[in-house]
């Protein structure tokens, strides 16, 4: 068995690092509940979110735009985001996970990207996209010898799909691997991965001889494999993303996750992470309109708020509305879930609205912060561009309207 | 070791205060509920103190049914099991009273609070249970460590510090920078609803003292910006309209 070489990852950019400034403002965040959804909450649920708002306010908020400014990937949040327990934290307690249920997961994505879609990238990538894949296809060595360290941050994964050639149509996939007896040899190229340049792990799809796909187990160290970063990001710049390069890799036999092969397998994955995705971009559009609603309220012109102005009240008026029938949304959709009854079509029906919503309230909360709204000052502009990843990633916009497209005529328009 | 910890459910510091029936009454309407952050900290060094000598921490909260969400925060953090004194928090020497009843029960080594609660804030409560236990009592404490059965204390007193070492068991009203306040992790919340949380009924205790009206401060006027020239108009507004001087 290959063991992993920390020292082989990515080293940290010392000279970064050393520019990150604390911000001394003072994140005042509380969420809107217009229809008041918290009455449909348990206690649980309750101190879930309260716990991880806390969390943000003291760990994320002060450092997130200078890590943004100077596309810092904070690698210390890795182990706390362990500590407070944001991986996996719908998976068993008996893999040092959270044993929570889907609301509760879903919360923990709506706070930690109400913070930053990068940091929820981040654990999104390791909960629904690393860990879970272990636990759902893995057998129970893999799950014992992976899952708790990923739980705890010990470890960061990574999850390799997308291909250079190969983005809306996965199936195209050209990484392979080869039966060479006592192990895999595999081959080819995964790009736009998240985590990938400090990850210790990598859940990777690649096809077999007979072209079925499978995920194998790539770990940090073995021959052959390597992650290079992607730079010049106008997006998610406080998540490192980057390449996965096979260039024969020997992976020994045991690190194929045997419980599930065909492209439903990453598919499944890919549910599990656009759910969170959906949560976490109300999370940031909660952001943007909270900004928005204090700001209007404490700048003046003409001698009194701006808030008191009719197109003003009519963008916060539609912004809330938004923000509120997709919270509604994700609810029930976190019913669903739990109920094991979610379809892919639901969930992409939930991340499409999510990720529009939130763009266009990011827009307009932007526009009326007037000249400020285009300073570190406030979150708008960060939360836009990160948005720009999250329309495009786990499913473009695009993709996603025509998997309904496709539930509703039973004729798929992208085959 | 064995911990006894003491928290107030109070309302978060942003709440907006208001209140109904003729000013007698504090409007809960849409506000949230906290553990008391000075009773926050004193938790936070329990759980420190744990983790450095093992032991055991109960906490304790005289409230009524509303209060355990509170509560089962504390568990979420680190607390072991949990006290509910099933009344109402009419004052301080009730509960003061309630809290002595219940430490009787149990060999604590150390019993700790907040320097004060941060709605009525009389930081009394400490104080008195000392009194009623035979115990020492101290506060402020800002620093908190233990060794074998002696502790060393930090206390803020007016203009400086005061160090001392004391024998446990004793009573210690808590505030920063003692530990840094604890977020509850997610298999803390999960492990907080199997810990036990005892309701008991409140021993007989006199009330001392009686509410009878809830009064706002003065809504804060807004500033008159004087031209720095202008020395006697500043004289006269610090005279007749702010009447200061």
């Amino acid at each position: 068995m290959t063991t992993i070489h920390s020292e082989t990852k990515l080293p940290m950019a010392t000279d970064k690092a050393s520019q990150i400034q604390k911000s001394s403002k003072q994140d005042l965040f509380e969420h809107p509940d217009f229809y008041l959804l918290d009455d449909l909450l348990s206690e649980e649920h309750k101190m879930v979110r309260s716990a991880v708002r806390d969390f943000v306010k003291r760990e994320i908020s002060p450092y997130i735009e200078s890590w943004a400014e100077h596309a810092y990937f904070p690698y210390e949040m890795v182990k706390k985001f362990g500590e407070i327990g944001a991986f996996g934290p719908q998976l068993p307690e008996k893999y040092g996970c959270g044993g929570m249920d889907y609301i509760a997961y879903g919360l923990i994505m709506q706070e930690i990207e109400r913070g930053d879609s990068g940091m929820r990238s981040t654990a999104s990538v390791q909960g629904s996209l690393v860990m879970y894949p272990i636990y759902k296809f893995g057998n129970e060595e893999q799950r014992q010898k992976y899952l708790p360290k990923l739980a705890s941050g010990e470890w960061l994964g990574c999850f390799g799909l997308t291909e250079p050639d190969h983005g809306s149509n996965p199936s195209g996939m050209t990484t392979h691997f080869k039966d060479m007896g006592d192990h895999y040899l595999l081959n080819g190229a995964k790009m736009w991965i998240s985590n990938a340049p400090h990850a210790d792990v990598a859940v990777v799809w690649a096809k077999n001889e007979e072209g079925r796909i499978h995920g194998l187990i790539v770990e940090r160290g073995m021959e052959g494999f390597s992650t290079p970063e992607t730079h010049g990001k106008w997006s998610l710049r406080a998540s490192a993303t980057g390449e996965l390069v096979f260039d024969n890799v020997k992976v020994p036999k045991e690190n194929l996750l045997p419980g599930k092969s065909g492209l439903g397998a990453p598919m499944m994955c890919l549910d599990s992470a656009r759910y969170g995705i959906a949560w976490g971009a109300i999370g940031a559009a909660m952001d943007c309109y909270e900004s928005a609603r204090r700001y209007t309220l404490e700048r003046e012109q003409f001698g009194k708020p701006i808030a008191s102005f009719q197109l003003q009240q009519k963008k916060l008026a539609e912004m809330l509305t938004e923000i509120t029938k997709a919270q509604l949304l994700n609810y029930r959709l976190g019913q669903l879930f739990n109920e094991g009854k979610a379809t892919t079509a639901q969930i992409s029906m939930a991340k499409r609205n999510a990720v529009e919503t939130a763009l266009n309230i990011a827009r307009e909360a932007r526009q009326m912060h007037g000249g400020m709204g285009i300073t570190q000052e406030y979150p708008m502009m960060r939360h836009m561009a990160n948005l720009e990843s999250v329309v495009t990633y786990e499913g473009t916009h695009d993709i996603h309207l025509l998997i309904l497209g496709a539930d509703i005529t039973g004729i798929p328009a992208f085959k | 070791m064995n911990i006894l910890v003491c928290i107030t459910h109070v309302p978060d510091t942003t709440s907006r205060i208001a209140f109904t029936n003729d000013n007698t009454e504090f409007d809960k309407n849409g506000v949230q509920f906290i553990i008391g952050p000075y009773d926050d900290y004193a938790l936070a060094r329990a759980v420190e103190l744990k983790e450095q000598h093992g032991g055991k921490i109960t906490v304790l909260n005289v409230g009524e049914a509303e209060t355990e969400p509170t509560i089962r925060k504390a568990l979420a953090i680190g607390a072991d099991e949990a006290v509910r004194v099933n009344a109402f928090p009419s004052d301080s020497f009730f509960v003061a009273n309630q809290i002595a009843a219940v430490a009787k029960q149990g060999e604590y080594d150390l019993i700790l609070m907040g320097r004060e609660s941060i709605d009525f804030n009389g930081g009394m409560v400490h104080g008195m249970v000392g009194e009623l236990l035979g115990l020492p009592s101290f506060s402020p404490v800002m620093q908190l460590d233990v060794e074998g059965t002696t502790a060393k204390i930090t206390r803020e007193i007016e203009g400086g510090k005061e160090k001392l070492e004391v024998s446990l068991p004793f009573v210690a009203g808590c505030q920063e920078p003692i530990a840094e306040w604890k977020i509850p992790n997610m298999r803390g919340i999960m492990s907080a609803r199997t810990k036990p949380l005892n309701v008991v009924e409140p021993t007989d205790a006199t009330v001392h003292s009686q509410l009878s009206k809830y009064e706002l401060p003065p809504a804060k006027g807004a500033v008159k910006m004087i031209d720095a020239d202008n020395v006697e108009e500043l004289v006269d507004l610090l005279k007749n309209e702010a009447k200061v001087i």
